[in-house]
């Protein structure tokens, strides 16, 4: 049949599209990673940049200036690495969350894995010090060893760490809350995510509002995220954390298709809502939490991407998941190449050019698309 | 054996209870309507019936099967359920919302059969020339289509994938709410004839016409319990009208001149069906 074929051929050129998207997004993340890589305080042309990168990937390092090496394979590989993951995992959230949701205004904050990072690192910013001091010395005391941590050391070590745990706890507070006999109510979560936000906010205020000047500074810059922290061991703590969301998110995306329908009909297609429910949940407070724990808050990347993404190529999450985190990534680690030479040699929080450059965008996006991203 | 049976079933909620020792079986090849005044328990049945809650007491099985012990892709191979609401989030388009009823239930068919199963549950939608425009763009009437041919393809996907262990089901709540005439009498004459094809199919309906006219047996819900059931002939009485609906209508009067009135030309006795379906019905116009 004509007609037939021709749908055949349709369909064939749809998923050829998708095919596209990647591979141009790809191209992109590798594209804004060499720029990135080339930008600093000591520039580099591109094609050293791969040049550096293709040496140490083949195993001649030797061959590379010892300057090179540290300042591409050094400082600024982790870094880049960071970014794609950090950025990646925002906007992969941002998308699972919408899904979830089935609201394309839902960020990766929602499920109070955000506020109860912040709260955790005010808490280690603001407290970590006597803490530390008073564990220290009742450790000391117990065992009749030397305190581990002296006086002058600070908590830092600990942030990323306080910061995670903040997070996971936040959400699976939330979803007790908003769990009854086995079912999550997804109106609930949000709403108690709302209180359950509001209430993190005034104990991180109040913390701010007790801290000194130092402390005060060190909030606030965490608060609007950074990169700035990125070393070897930060890309392989966070790794484990990050990568294996990004290869779980496939196996969620037909559930999620289905949940667009709504939650009734999801399982009348035969797909055990709840247990999508569970691991979106679970998926998102991990890469989320790990997200924040390394580089702050950073806002708008989970909300733009997505919605981005399905201007260019429609809802399917399919495509739209492995196209966010691509995108996410890409655009993370542009940001922050920005980010460093705007105001070079000091650095700008990543943290409000993201939200600088997204919220107009968004605006540009909701006034001119509107129509075709809402119901 | 029933392809579809409910057994005494009771479903409280906040103290109240919505449906009270409900009894009812629609056999392979049957299609019953269940009709009732609003609030009389008829779409939470439907939901008891689908498996999405479940009832506090009795039980719900198809094909002999207590469906409280399978897990939900096992329901979708044999029962689809076309919904009240057709609300989609985000900007599907009208061919992906009518895949993900064939690609859950489906996913071990060859791309062709599945492509073929699209096409027919487009075409039985009367929405092929919607297939590429976005969800959120049609209208009312074509949404129901759209969420109809889906459903189709879900049952028919489901046909061609199961073990036969259980006749298919399909279960409409409303289907015609927000269609014209013309694809009102086209979804249920399409619903009809699955029902001949062997498909067990339950249909609320709030037109009693329509009800009479496709319902091979009527239940009527009323306050959670069945106030009547068996061939519309049996079941549509004055009595029915004035204690069920509340309404002062009669059964099969013609109302005083000069006021006009429509009523679709479908209402030939089931054994006559068959030998109609070749016919163009004529309009009562």
């Amino acid at each position: 049949m004509a007609s037939a074929a021709a749908r055949d051929e349709r369909s064939f050129l749809a998923r050829h599209g998708g095919v596209g998207l990647m591979a141009a997004l790809v191209l992109l993340v590798l594209a804004a990673s060499v720029v990135s890589m080339g930008t600093g305080a000591v520039p580099l042309p591109p094609e050293r940049v791969v040049r550096v990168l293709w040496l140490a990937a083949t195993g001649a390092p030797d061959a590379i200036s010892a300057g090179d090496r540290l300042v591409v394979i050094g400082i600024r590989l982790p870094r880049t690495l960071l970014g794609l993951m950090v950025g990646g995992a925002l906007a992969v959230s941002g998308a699972l969350m919408q899904g979830l949701f089935r609201n394309p205004l839902a960020d990766p904050g929602l499920a109070g894995v955000s506020s109860g990072a912040a709260l955790a690192a005010a808490l280690v910013i603001v407290l970590g010090q006597p803490i530390v001091t008073f564990a220290a010395a009742a450790l000391s005391s117990w065992t009749g060893a030397a305190p581990a941590l002296q006086g002058g050391g600070t908590p830092f070590a600990l942030l990323p760490l306080a910061a995670f745990g903040g997070g996971l706890l936040v959400t699976l507070l939330l979803y007790a809350l908003s769990t009854r006999n086995g079912e999550t109510r997804i109106a609930t979560l949000l709403l108690a995510g709302v209180a359950i936000g509001a209430l993190t906010g005034a104990v991180t205020g109040l913390l701010s509002y007790i801290s000194d000047d130092r402390q005060l500074r060190d909030l606030t810059f965490w608060s609007l995220g950074s990169l700035g922290g990125a070393t070897w061991d930060r890309v392989v703590t966070v790794a484990p954390a990050i990568l294996p969301v990004f290869l779980a998110v496939p196996f969620l995306a037909r559930g999620l298709n289905a949940l667009a329908l709504g939650e009734a009909e999801a399982f009348h297609l035969g797909f055990a809502v709840q247990r999508i429910k569970r691991a979106t949940l679970f998926l998102v407070s991990v890469a989320v939490g790990a997200a924040v724990a390394t580089s702050g808050v950073i806002g708008f990347v989970g909300l733009v991407v997505p919605h981005l993404l399905r201007l260019l190529h429609g809802a399917d999450h399919r495509t739209l998941l492995p196209a966010s985190a691509l995108l996410g990534g890409a655009l993370l680690v542009g940001a922050d190449s920005l980010a460093r030479t705007v105001v070079a040699p000091a650095e700008l929080p990543i943290g409000i050019l993201t939200a600088v450059l997204g919220a107009p965008f968004f605006l540009w996006l909701l006034l001119a698309r509107g129509r075709d991203l809402s119901a | 054996m029933s392809a579809l049976e409910a057994r005494g079933v009771h479903l409280a909620a906040g103290g109240r209870s919505l449906v009270e020792a409900v009894d009812l079986s629609v056999a392979a090849g049957e299609m019953v309507v269940v009709a009732g005044p609003n609030g009389a328990g008829k779409s939470t049945l439907l939901r008891l019936l689908a498996g999405e809650a479940r009832p506090t007491r009795g039980h719900v099985l198809y094909g002999g099967a207590d469906i409280a012990d399978l897990p939900p892709w096992r329901l979708a191979l044999v029962r689809a359920v076309l919904p009240q609401s057709a609300h989609v989030a985000f900007p599907f388009r009208v061919h992906e919302v009518v895949q993900l009823g064939i690609d859950g239930v489906g996913r071990k068919l060859p791309r062709a059969a599945r492509a073929d199963i699209m096409t027919g549950a487009l075409e039985a939608g009367d929405v092929l020339h919607l297939r590429d425009r976005l969800y959120q763009t049609l209208s009312g009437g074509e949404r129901q289509r759209v969420q109809f041919a889906r459903v189709l393809g879900q049952l028919r996907a489901g046909m061609r994938t199961a073990d036969a262990a259980s006749a298919p089901i399909l279960l409409l709540d409303e289907p015609v709410s927000s269609l014209d005439l013309k694809h009102q009498s086209a979804l249920l004459r399409a619903a009809h004839r699955l029902s001949r094809e062997g498909v067990a199919v339950l249909a609320i309906l709030h037109d009693l016409n329509l009800a009479a006219a496709f319902g091979d047996r009527l239940v009527v819900l009323n306050r959670g319990r069945v106030a009547a059931r068996g061939t519309p002939v049996e079941v549509l009485t004055d009595a029915l009208l004035h204690t069920v609906f509340e309404v002062p209508f009669r059964v099969g009067a013609v109302p005083p001149a000069p006021v006009p009135f429509v009523l679709p030309f479908e209402d030939a006795p089931p054994a006559e069906k068959a030998a109609m379906s070749h016919r163009q019905p004529s309009r009562a116009d």
